[in-house]
């Protein structure tokens, strides 16, 4: 998946990774994919239900070695 | 989108800890697009305190209370393990190894994403503070605006 926008909250607590979320979406277009990269263990509960209640959607998520990476497209 | 949903919380405690949990709701919240507000009585004044002292004419007994509280956020302690002021410097650097954000940066990012921080004006007269020791960047109400505020809230928090 290409991303339009990519974002490095690895090694960042709780709330900064859906901050940095928040800030990156609001400055795309409708449409387009941001790719979130975090290691904060609550960030896949957090992404799930902030992507919801915002009319994103979230496209995949993917774990590896305590890396999360997530593919939000933009609502 | 459909009308903003509100997030209202009142902190009334002076604990860092508290104080964090209260700010990073708020953060949380506003990063769900909520309008926030947050309503500072009692001990949270202090959370809203500038760290330099300000030169204000106080009576004995008001001049004793801003003497004896903390000087703002980074001056508030713990609500467990306190250990007369070790505690709050062991849990920022347990903070910095999580990097977590300190309570004075939460403030300001939740500034930054207009979080309106409201100071309660009855129980600034109480504990003697004046406007001018308080961020400059802060609104004065009462409980009525509180009341507002929180009957169109859809989470309201007393912390």
């Amino acid at each position: 998946m290409e991303p339009n926008t990519t974002i490095d909250a690895k090694g960042l607590a709780c709330p900064q990774p859906i901050l940095k979320t928040k800030k990156a979406i609001k400055d795309m277009e409708s449409g387009e994919v941001l790719e979130l990269h975090a290691t904060d263990k609550g960030a896949q509960s957090d992404v799930t239900a902030w992507a919801k209640a915002g009319g994103h959607e979230l496209l995949d998520h993917t774990e590896d070695n305590g890396v999360y990476t997530f593919w939000i497209q933009k609502g | 989108m459909t009308e903003a949903k509100k997030t209202t919380i009142v902190l009334f405690s002076g604990d860092y800890d508290k104080a964090m949990a209260a700010y990073i709701i708020a953060n949380g919240a506003a990063a769900y697009d909520h309008e926030v507000t947050i309503f500072h009585t009692f001990w949270g004044l202090n959370a809203l305190r500038k760290p330099e002292k300000q030169s204000v004419a106080k009576g004995k007994l008001e001049a004793m209370f801003a003497k004896i509280m903390p000087r703002g956020a980074e001056r508030m302690g713990l609500s467990n393990m306190n250990f007369l002021g070790l505690g709050p410097k062991l849990i920022k650097k347990v903070m910095k190894k999580h990097n977590a954000v300190p309570l004075p940066e939460l403030i300001d990012m939740a500034r930054e994403q207009d979080v309106r921080l409201i100071g309660c004006t009855m129980t600034m007269d109480l504990l003697g503070l004046d406007e001018k020791e308080l961020r400059d960047d802060i609104e004065y109400a009462g409980v009525a605006a509180y009341l507002g505020e929180a009957s169109e809230g859809n989470v309201n928090l007393f912390i």
